[in-house]
């Protein structure tokens, strides 16, 4: 068994995607300060849009870094810097659940792990190649109805966003440009 | 060692096994409303890459992407729905820990 | 591979049939979101011009639509249109798609034509009425509801549309729902008609379980389905490439002949057979399915004369596979589907199973016996919409679910016996309890259960078209009763609103201790007794109700009389049912003079009897032109409908042959033709047919003299009427009470429940109170001796049960932490041990 040939480009990008997401993705879970946390997430969003990329969904994977990397991760960036003191960036003390939190993921994963390894899967593995024609035409033709629905989704999500922070910058009244120079110098 | 070098549908779906538990445990442990929602988008990235490689390995067509990219959309929507609800929270409690938002119990 | 045969049905793509329900949806709930804005800076116009404006062009599109329908070959007559897929799992595979067959079509007419009729009646019928736009909100509603139910193309679109009209008509019988009594009404329609709707559940799940449908069906196991029938010639080359095993799904098909195919003209698509495939082979999905078009398909397979699938025999099944993961199959594997008629649920026969359920299912929608009750009570509601769903659309559902369903109905005898009987027997017994109502409405509404009846003997005996027919002419007669008898009540109600007032006026409320047998409310407007003399105050109202009147009894000059002579005919010639025929004729036809008799009394109460008094001839005028101009076009088509679409094959083979509307629903019904009992000559003969006709003419004229000899003149015959009533006082207030079965039903149905309800009451207040009760003693006991020792062990025993109490307590709330990561980890806990169990176990 020669391992040279079993070593393909694919084989060794997977690893390293893998490795990548995952290291990030526990960065994610235990790192001691939130903003370590948010920019692990960073790791692992690209480590997965490049595992998009292996499967050959190429739209999906620049649809992953335009959106959760640059979309979400920023806001959730911005949410981290607003509701914090600068000084002290360090509040994110893990709770106690740790303890019972980590058997039950663990108890969850093996879960998960028992039954993708004993399910016989009808494989059908397709070449990998660009998707995005294809993508486009399924969008427009059978799952049209489903699109023009989350497209709806989505504006009631930004307009109802928006209703809820306003709703509570209007309770606070005068005072909330005093709380925030506040938060900022202190 | 050939099974484990040849790149299949298992590996993705171990891998998303993985990160589902790690999103899981961020969920589970973290008490900032902000950490408990980078642990969502943990599992959401989870499931689409789920679906992604069982449309890539097993059913053949589109459909699985069509559902990566609906879920990426919703967790968009989901994002700023929470923070805005995150950022509401915190003017009220003056804090975003969600042990002390709980006056629900009361 | 076994040649089988069969008469693929063609459906056509049209893709506009969903805009006939859309339109009356949107018009619903542009009144329900807005509608009160819109009434209150518009003014009342607003509302009923979006309500009709939708009637119109849902109407417009269903008469574009039928057109589109005539211009096809009669075998190729169905339109379809699937507008998105709804529930794929497994076998289980419902579209949100509509079907336009000659069935249907016709219904979707009557529907849309005489909807449209009543919504502009509504207009002058609610004028006064200050939440109009809720009425318009739900006729629209309706209209949508029943158009579903009408053109849904599978048994799952049906069921929408049943639950939907069902859902109308309790808010149009409540519509005043101040009135506690037509809040009751409502529900009491609502939940007999949930015993209807138990019915048809069961017997689609069965139908669909009989099928060989199942949940998680895995792939491979027999009763997999083939979907899309091949639209193009690639589709037909690359099916029959599946077909012959060559590349594959894994699929089960079944091969059929396909009809000899013509090119699709009309600018619409081919669905089935393209051109240059006349005679090709084409694959007909078998296994569990929901749309009816499939069923018949697979239902109408012929295997030397039988049919496989009902007979029990074998199919040749292609199963195969190309995915590498799954073992590969035989190429040719005999898959044995187990026939239909063979299975048997407790040893009775699934098919008969299947059908009693969806008659069940019937006789709660269209009010037959045992379950009618519901149906004169919901009277309750305004006059239009008894006309439209209580008389005209929604209560024929049942008859329209049986004719549609017509292939599985054949195939149980047993089934279609108990149709018939129920039928016959319910419009007996309706016509016997018409006879001596006094309410105007409360006459029509038994009127309506019998007519019902009527339709039920038809398609109880197989003669499905006879059915249809009575439903089409019962829909325009009908509704011309109901609008007339709204029109007399709109009148009537001037003057009773007048008597109200002079009564308050002087100071005396009204005597409510009378016996309604013999004596009328004055302040009813709906009492027959307080009418009278009406013929010279609202002439129109009185011509189209006596053209009505001619066409329920059965004069021939009218519809009625076409499609009931038939379906007595049909039922005394029938050979297909396990009661002899002549039986279900005889008492149809009694159930026909009846109906002659108790029209006619109706009729003469009201607009003859006596000379109208002086207070009559001052408040009572003739209604609106929106009421009379409708009530002359239903009462013109009750003339024209019957000869046109019905005369009688025997008399019609002079100039046309069949009749028209036989002709016309033939590739419904086609595999239903009607066996005639014995094949004896003699009632194949035209004279005796005809002598048949003389009869239901010599009834229907009987019922009329009594009826005109008793009312016509009251001074002359009230003293007979009031001696025979008298006389046989037990009898008439037997009937009078509509044989008490509402009380029977509470004596038994709801007293059980009620017995049910003092038995669990008893046992609270014997075992658990007197439980309690002991514990009291018992405690009291102990600390009395408790006390009497010693103090401090009193003392500490209740210090011991508070804190038990105490630490219990905190414990508990504990759980109720408010944190989100222990809410979560209970989750996850949870997900743990239930796929655990689902493993282990």
């Amino acid at each position: 068994m020669d391992l040279s040939t079993l070593i393909t480009p694919g084989t060794l990008f997977f690893f390293m995607l893998a490795a990548v997401t995952l290291v990030s993705a526990l960065g994610v879970a235990l790192a001691p300060n939130i903003l370590y946390s948010a920019f692990s997430l960073l790791g692992t969003l690209g480590g997965v849009a490049g595992l998009y990329l292996l499967l050959g969904a190429d739209f999906v994977g620049i649809v992953q870094v335009l959106v959760y990397v640059g979309g979400i991760l920023v806001l959730i960036l911005f949410a981290v810097l607003l509701t914090n003191k600068l000084g002290e960036l360090k509040l994110n003390n893990l709770s106690t659940g740790l303890m019972v939190g980590a058997p039950a993921a663990v108890a969850l994963l093996a879960l998960i792990v028992k039954g993708v390894t004993t399910t016989a899967w009808p494989l059908t593995e397709e070449a990998t190649a660009p998707t995005t024609a294809r993508l486009g035409d399924s969008f427009l033709r059978e799952h049209l109805l489903p699109f023009e629905l989350v497209s709806l989704v989505l504006l009631m999500a930004l307009v109802g966003a928006m209703v809820i922070a306003r709703r509570a910058a209007k309770e606070e009244g005068r005072s909330v440009p005093e709380e925030s120079h506040d938060r900022l110098v202190g | 060692m050939s099974a484990i070098l040849t790149i299949g549908l298992n590996h993705y779906l171990l891998l998303s096994a993985a990160l589902f538990a790690i999103g899981l445990l961020t969920v589970a442990t973290r008490r900032n409303a902000v950490a408990v929602l980078m642990g969502v988008e943990l599992i959401l990235n989870a499931a689409a890459l789920n679906f992604v490689a069982f449309s890539h390995y097993v059913e053949g067509t589109v459909g699985g992407q069509v559902f990566a990219v609906f879920i990426i959309v919703m967790a968009a929507a989901e994002a700023a729905i929470a923070l805005a609800i995150v950022l509401s929270i915190f003017r009220h409690f003056k804090s975003i820990d969600a042990n002390d938002t709980s006056t629900l119990r009361e | 591979m076994e040649n089988l045969t069969a008469v693929v049905q063609t459906t056509h793509h049209f893709p506009w049939l969903f805009l006939i329900p859309l339109f009356p949806l949107l018009g619903s709930a542009i009144n329900g979101l807005l509608g009160k804005k819109l009434q209150d800076r518009f003014g009342k116009q607003a509302p009923h011009t979006i309500a009709i404006g939708a009637m119109v062009a849902a109407a417009t599109v269903a008469i574009i639509s039928f057109a589109n329908l005539l211009r096809l070959d009669a075998s190729e007559r169905t339109l379809l249109d699937v507008v998105f897929p709804m529930i794929h799992v497994g076998a289980f595979r419902v579209d949100m798609a509509f079907a336009l067959d000659p069935l249907s079509g016709m219904m979707a007419l009557i529907i849309t034509l005489i909807g449209t009729g009543i919504h502009v009646y509504s207009t002058g019928y609610m004028a006064d009425e200050p939440s109009y736009w809720r009425f318009f909100c739900y006729l629209n509603l309706f209209v949508f509801s029943m158009l579903l139910l009408v053109l849904g193309d599978s048994m799952i679109i049906m069921f929408f549309g049943w639950e939907g009209v069902g859902l109308c008509s309790y808010l149009l019988i409540g519509f005043w729902y101040k009135e506690k009594k037509n809040a009751t009404a409502g529900m009491k329609a609502f939940v007999v008609n949930r015993v209807g709707d138990w019915g048809f559940v069961t017997g689609a799940f069965l139908l669909f379980w009989g099928l060989g449908g199942g949940w998680s069906q895995m792939p491979g196991q027999s009763g997999q389905y083939v979907r899309d029938l091949p639209k193009t010639d690639e589709q037909v080359r690359a099916l029959d490439d599946q077909v012959s095993g060559a590349h594959v799904d894994v699929k089960t098909v079944a091969e059929v002949e396909a009809p000899e195919a013509e090119k699709g003209e009309h600018g619409m698509l081919e669905a089935k057979a393209p051109h240059g495939h006349a005679g090709r082979r084409y694959a007909v999905p078998i296994g569990p399915t929901v749309s009816f078009r499939e069923l018949r398909d697979q239902l109408a397979i012929t295997h030397d004369g039988k049919r496989p699938l009902v007979d029990g025999g074998t199919l040749p099944i292609t199963v195969t596979t190309e995915r590498p993961g799954v073992a590969k199959a035989s190429q040719q594997k005999m898959a044995q589907f187990e026939g239909l008629a063979n299975k048997t649920v407790w040893g009775i026969p699934l098919v008969f199973l299947i059908c009693l359920c969806f008659f069940i299912g019937a006789t709660g929608k269209s009010a037959q016996l045992p379950l009618y009750i519901w149906l004169p009570d919901a009277m309750a509601g305004p006059t239009p919409v008894s006309a439209l769903i209580h008389a005209a659309t929604m209560v024929t559902a049942g008859v329209y679910m049986i004719a549609r369903l017509n292939f599985l109905f054949v195939l149980s005898p047993g089934a279609m016996t108990i149709v018939a009987c129920v039928g016959a027997l319910t419009a007996l017994f309706a016509a016997t309890i018409g006879l001596f109502q006094y309410d105007i409405k409360k006459v029509l509404a038994y009127s309506t259960v019998s007519q019902l009846g009527f339709m039920f003997i038809g398609v109880g005996v197989g003669a499905y078209w006879a059915g249809v027919f009575h439903l089409l002419t019962h829909a325009l007669f009908k509704a011309c009763l109901f609008l007339g008898s709204g029109s007399v009540i709109h009148g009537m109600h001037h003057l009773t609103h007048h008597r109200e007032h002079h009564a308050h006026g002087h100071g005396h409320g009204h005597d409510s201790h009378r016996d309604p047998r013999l004596v009328a409310d004055p302040l009813d407007p709906q009492d027959m007794r307080n009418m009278g003399g009406l013929a010279t105050l609202m002439p129109w109202t009185r011509k189209t109700y006596l053209i009505a009147c001619w066409a329920i009894a059965g004069f021939p000059w009218a519809a009625g009389f076409f499609s009931k002579d038939e379906i007595l005919w049909k039922a005394f010639s029938n050979g297909s049912t396990l009661v002899p025929g002549w039986l279900i004729w005889l008492v149809g036809l009694i159930a026909a003079t009846f109906t002659a008799f108790y029209m006619f009394r109706s009729y003469y109460m009201t607009f003859y009897g006596r000379t109208p008094s002086a207070e009559h001839v001052e408040h009572v005028h003739e209604s609106p032109k929106s009421i009379t101009y409708v009530l002359w076009a239903l009462a013109g088509l009750c003339l024209i409908v019957g000869p046109v679409l019905g005369f009688p094959a025997l008399i019609g083979k002079l100039w046309h042959g069949e009749p028209v509307l036989e002709t016309w629903l033939e590739p419904v019904t086609q595999f239903t033709k009607l066996t005639l009992v014995g094949e004896r000559a003699w009632k194949e003969l035209p004279a005796v047919e005809v002598a048949f006709m003389l009869l239901s003419i010599g009834v229907a004229t009987l019922g009329w003299y009594v009826a005109k000899s008793l009312y016509f003149d009251l001074a002359a015959s009230e003293a007979r009427l009031l001696a025979w009533k008298s006389k046989y006082r037990g009898i008439h207030s037997l009937v009078f009470d509509k044989y008490r079965v509402d009380e029977v039903y509470a004596a038994t149905v709801v007293q059980w429940f009620r017995e049910f309800a003092d038995l669990f009451a008893w046992i609270d207040t014997h075992v658990i109170d007197g439980a309690v009760n002991m514990m009291g003693t018992i405690s009291k006991g102990v600390a009395w001796f408790n006390s009497a020792i010693d103090k401090y062990l009193v003392d500490g025993a209740v210090n011991f049960v508070a804190d038990s109490v105490i630490f219990s307590g905190g414990r508990l709330r504990r759980l109720q932490t408010g944190r989100i990561n222990q809410y979560l980890l209970g989750v996850t806990a949870g997900i743990v041990v239930i796929v655990l169990v689902a493993y282990l176990v």
